[in-house]
């Protein structure tokens, strides 16, 4: 374990990914405070999704290094596995379980004691209010009921970092409230700190302590909202996100996976 | 101690999946029914006029080692399925060993692939497939657990390089069809022409199907200690194989 004593739960150090001649990520550097509800702006195909990836051990740095609770992630993973909790951008429930399997399933991945997450799985079902589908199958979950779940999911094991990847993407206004209520709430509550990504920057100007804004793959501002806001003598966030990261449209390229998903959608599996 | 839980709930998590999908278990039982009624009546009598035998007898060992293999492929497939919605990211950022993950989603899929293997077994004793021995169904049942084993750890290692179907139809149709009609499930290996013979003895499926041929019908080629060789040492092969390309996925 690395040294500790700094205010500090997520520190990222000059964080590099290329793909081939492709810099996907150019040398970021941030550190988050525990308890901080930090926000990681940026238009598509800025480098949110490729930071978040290697954030959380799914993919290996070209060069930096990411410390989360302590841990270096990419010499002690398991321990910094065990610090934080993911909401993805897109479901990651397994949809031919109940909601109580996707959550029991969790809980034994992550060595979660048989008594404690009993009571656990109850609460946090409780709180998503799902405690009435808990023995539905997932695939019968409406869009907001399957990220209700996952964010129980991503809570069972009590993680101290809560990184959730546009949890609110597609989610009408009523779902998306309750979502950002229980957020946060937990956040004031048990102190969990908070890294969020979004393209709804109204839930960023009311929710976030502190914004980072990514454009081709470097941090070109970071701070309160009302801080970016006066920088850029913009009114609103979204103005401050405009004129900091230009009006032109990004094009992301759709890979086969995005093919795929399209694909599958329109079979109706999904 | 984690491990063997892991292991546990990922083995549990495809068993569920399977006998959930009923239309999956029906679905791909027409494929073997179709072999025993086209082949095994059609060609069966061709084939005792050969001086070969009761053909549905050579033919049962056959059609359970395709259905075998069949469902292995399609276990290890569902890698690519979970890569593509997400759930094999929930496993991968999971404080738990990567390899540990990949020994239970093959096991689950062996288990499955073999559970299906004994219902094209039943299968056939209505289409008048009679085992020699009973005992026989023991150690028939073995090697049938390391064919599913050897197949769903090699369709893992294959689909852990893969990102969508597409590219795994081609593997079906370059790799697993070859692998299946090569391999002496269909035909005897005895007086083959040299080519077929030397792809024959490559392939590692025909020495499982000669084993459980040995067992249900009597009828061997090769002998049995050559068989369970071949066998684990490719079973070993591909399960690190595929516990290694597992390891090194990215998303």
């Amino acid at each position: 374990m690395t040294e500790n004593t700094k205010p500090e739960i997520i520190r990222v150090d000059h964080l590099v990914k290329t793909y081939g001649s492709i810099t996907a990520v150019n040398d970021i550097s941030f550190t988050v405070a525990p308890g901080e509800i930090f926000a990681f702006l940026g238009p598509n195909g800025a480098g949110k999704s490729t930071s978040i990836k290697m954030l959380t051990t799914l993919l290996r740095p070209t060069s930096g290094g990411v410390y989360l609770n302590g841990y270096d992630v990419l010499k002690e993973p398991a321990a910094a596995r065990k610090s934080f909790g993911i909401v993805f951008q897109d479901p990651s429930v397994d949809i031919e379980l109940t909601g109580y399997e996707n959550l029991k399933y969790h809980a034994l991945l992550y060595d979660v004691p048989k008594a404690v997450y009993q009571a656990r799985i109850d609460e946090l079902l409780a709180l998503v209010d799902l405690s009435d589908r808990r023995n539905d199958y997932v695939k019968i979950y409406s869009g907001g009921m399957k990220r209700r779940l996952e964010i129980a999911r991503g809570l069972l094991h009590h993680p101290k970092v809560f990184f959730l990847d546009e949890p609110t993407l597609g989610l009408d206004p009523q779902t998306r409230n309750h979502i950002w209520t229980y957020i946060k709430e937990l956040n004031k509550k048990e102190g969990i700190t908070i890294f969020f990504t979004t393209h709804y920057m109204d839930e960023a100007d009311r929710m976030a302590d502190r914004i980072a804004i990514i454009d081709n793959g470097s941090i070109v501002a970071m701070g309160p909202s009302e801080e970016l806001k006066q920088k850029t003598g913009a009114a609103t966030l979204e103005e401050a996100f405009l004129s900091l990261t230009g009006k032109q449209i990004r094009e992301e390229e759709a890979g086969a996976r995005a093919q795929f998903r399209d694909h599958a959608r329109a079979w109706g599996r999904r | 101690m984690n491990h063997l839980k892991t292991i546990y709930v990922l083995w549990l998590r495809q068993i569920k999946r399977y006998y959930r999908s009923r239309a999956r278990i029906i679905g791909s039982l027409g494929q073997p029914i179709l072999f025993l009624v086209a082949l095994g009546y059609g060609m069966g009598h061709i084939f005792s006029q050969a001086g070969q035998g009761n053909y549905i007898q050579f033919l049962t060992p056959g059609v359970i080692g395709m259905s075998i293999i069949f469902t292995a492929m399609f276990s290890g497939a569902e890698i690519i399925w979970d890569r593509q919605f997400g759930f094999l990211k929930e496993t991968l950022v999971a404080p738990v060993s990567r390899v540990a993950i990949m020994l239970g989603r093959t096991l689950g899929g062996a288990t499955v692939a073999v559970g299906q293997g004994l219902i094209v077994f039943l299968l056939a004793t209505l289409f008048g497939f009679r085992p020699v021995d009973i005992i026989g169904i023991i150690p028939a049942f073995f090697f049938m657990s390391l064919i599913a084993i050897l197949f769903t750890a090699l369709s893992t290692a294959m689909a852990s390089r893969l990102e969508d179907m597409q590219g795994f139809q081609l593997i079906m149709n370059f790799v697993v069809m070859p692998i299946f009609f090569l391999s002496g499930a269909i035909f005897p290996l005895n007086n083959l022409p040299p080519a077929l013979s030397i792809i024959t003895k490559a392939n590692p499926l025909s020495y499982g199907i000669d084993a459980i041929r040995l067992y249900f019908s009597g009828m061997g080629h090769f002998s049995p200690l050559l068989d369970i060789s071949v066998l684990l040492a490719a079973t070993v092969f591909f399960v690190g194989l595929g516990a290694w390309l597992f390891n090194g996925i990215e998303v």
